[in-house]
């Protein structure tokens, strides 16, 4: 007799909806000669200094536990990088920890601070795991739908006609996955209002923070006056230092809350790995030039793929960031989950479909531009081909 | 030779790859095509850009693998010209394909290609050593190409292993 498994399996586990694109994944997997331009990750391996640092620490026999937070010296690291790069002062001691990407990062963040019923508003369209993190530490996510007539950029009013009594928090992505949006200081400047008005805590995550493509400078959430003590940044290395495997991620915070999310990181983790950290170590302290050779070579490509989905007839925004572009196919008159699954198999080009991220990314579908410049002369090829098949009376560029 | 940054951006793109369509090069480097036949054009009346070569693994084409030496040379510099004047006349040999000055224990340091080693020996006994003011040679033959250019030959290990679909 078949046993029975669902009378085991949590409320909660059994609430969380399945990834949306599951099904999708496996038929652009078993495909031949696909051009993705649905990987959310950078194109560029790891750079062989941060790789060669990682081996030597084996090499060396750096195999052990490091303490719970992470190895000193990154920390002191981190927190240096901190304050150069975005202007934030962070102690080393007690207000970082590494961790096992900037996932748990803020997976941690909402154990630390959500009672049942607590609510978190996330700015949609989004990355998929944040409301899932939500529901899992017992919170409910409340999306904050937003438009590309404005730029995929929320405003104070959306957010606060959200705001109920049982609001602890928001999370906000800046550049954004999926969009590549990205907020200025006087946009964070008016978000920080409502917050401090109803007395909100901010998890921000900032791990696209280093792919900025505009000249000016970075905002992190936690430098806006009066939202140090409100902020728990969240960073990491996967996408600007191009570690996404490594899986190392880390936060910073006010101490009061550091040490809370230690406490659970301590029973969850104990520690990001050893070896890794040391080829994180090696990457802030001597890596940096690499990652702004990657930017500029990310904001080229941008430039070319926004320029020419326009010109094909999908209307596209400047994304401000991250690797991302999210052009409507609202003329194509398909839902984006069919326009993604029919441009695979009529051109196998994969996309992911906007409603993946939140109902406001129906319309719309994810390109990332983290691929060479001859896969993405020829994916935008099969694109502008696509189109013409679909619909002949959009005007495209011959 | 001061450049706008919008003139570096091109340079930069098409130093990577010079066969970009200028349409492509321009909407990279967010400016018009106009603009960018103009800064090409111009660079290249200034010698800022030199020449469009393509890097090819020659050992992988049957009966044109060749041989390569890098030769160290010693010469006595001349009143008046330095080391420009023995530097000119060995940069003419259509089989130097680079000379560098170098600080160190030698003076000249060229890259010599060749059909044969018995090419490349007599270019050395005949051509560059007899060259008055070239005090001494060590030639060095190339092995084995690693890496070019900045170009990793052989790079078969790197290749893209993400998955086809990640969020």
């Amino acid at each position: 007799m078949k046993h029975d498994y669902a009378s085991y399996i949590s409320d909660t586990a059994k609430d969380l909806k399945p990834s949306g694109i599951r099904r999708f994944f496996d038929l652009a997997a078993q495909m031949e000669g696909v051009i993705s331009l649905g990987v959310g990750e950078p194109d560029f391996i790891t750079p062989w200094g941060t790789r060669e640092a990682a081996i030597l620490s084996l090499e060396q026999g750096y195999t052990s536990y490091t303490a719970n937070p992470g190895l000193f010296e990154l920390r002191q690291e981190i927190t240096n990088y901190l304050d150069s790069r975005f202007g934030v002062q962070y102690d080393p001691k007690n207000q970082i920890i590494v961790t096992i990407g900037a996932s748990q990062a803020i997976d941690l963040a909402f154990r630390a601070i959500l009672n049942q019923g607590d609510e978190v508003l996330i700015v949609e369209p989004a990355f998929v795991s944040y409301g899932p993190l939500v529901a899992i530490a017992g919170g409910t996510p409340v999306p904050v739908s937003t438009i590309a007539e404005n730029g995929f950029k929320v405003t104070p009013e959306q957010l606060e006609s959200a705001i109920t009594n049982r609001t602890k928090a928001i999370l906000l992505c800046s550049p954004n996955n999926p969009t590549g949006t990205t907020l200025n200081k006087a946009e964070l400047s008016a978000i920080a209002k409502i917050v401090e008005k109803h007395d909100l805590i901010v998890v921000s995550d900032e791990i696209y923070a280093e792919l900025l493509y505009e000249d000016e400078p970075y905002t992190s959430f936690s430098s806006v006056e009066g939202m140090y003590k409100r902020t728990i940044l969240i960073n990491g290395f996967s996408k600007g230092f191009a570690m996404t495997g490594w899986r190392l991620g880390f936060l910073a915070a006010p101490k009061e809350l550091v040490e809370v999310m230690l406490k659970i990181f301590q029973y969850t983790t104990m520690c990001a790995p050893h070896m890794l950290q040391h080829g994180a170590l090696e990457a802030m302290r001597n890596g940096y030039h690499e990652v702004e050779a990657m930017r500029a070579s990310y904001r080229r490509r941008r430039n070319y793929v926004v320029q020419t989905l326009n010109q094909i007839g999908l209307d596209c925004h400047t994304p401000g960031g991250a690797f991302y572009v999210f052009p409507s196919i609202k003329s194509t008159g398909l839902t984006s989950e069919q326009f993604a699954e029919e441009l695979l198999m009529q051109e196998k080009v994969a996309v992911v479909p906007g409603s993946v991220f939140g109902e406001s990314g129906e319309g719309y579908v994810r390109c990332s531009y983290a691929t060479s410049m001859q896969q993405l002369q020829e994916a935008l090829k099969r694109m502008q081909r696509f189109i013409e098949s679909r619909c002949p009376v959009i005007r495209t560029t011959p | 030779m001061k450049l706008t940054s919008e003139e570096l951006e091109i340079l930069k793109i098409i130093e990577e790859n010079h066969r970009l369509p200028i349409e492509t090069i321009a909407m990279m480097a967010m400016t018009s095509e106009e603009e960018v036949q103009r800064t090409i054009k111009k660079l290249e009346d200034v010698k800022i850009i030199m020449s469009y070569p393509t890097l090819i693994d020659w050992s992988k084409v049957e009966g044109q693998e060749g041989v390569v030496a890098m030769i160290d040379v010693k010469v006595t510099p001349k009143r008046g010209v330095g080391f420009d004047e023995v530097a000119g006349r060995i940069a003419r040999f259509p089989e130097v394909s680079s000379l560098y000055l170098m600080s160190g224990a030698y003076d000249l340091s060229i890259t010599v290609e060749g059909k044969t080693m018995q090419q490349i020996a007599s270019f050395v006994s005949e051509k560059l050593s007899p060259i008055e003011n070239v005090v001494s040679t060590t030639t060095h033959f190339m092995l084995k190409k690693y890496k070019h250019d900045g170009v990793i030959f052989d790079d078969g290990d790197e290749k893209d292993r993400r998955m086809v679909v990640t969020l």
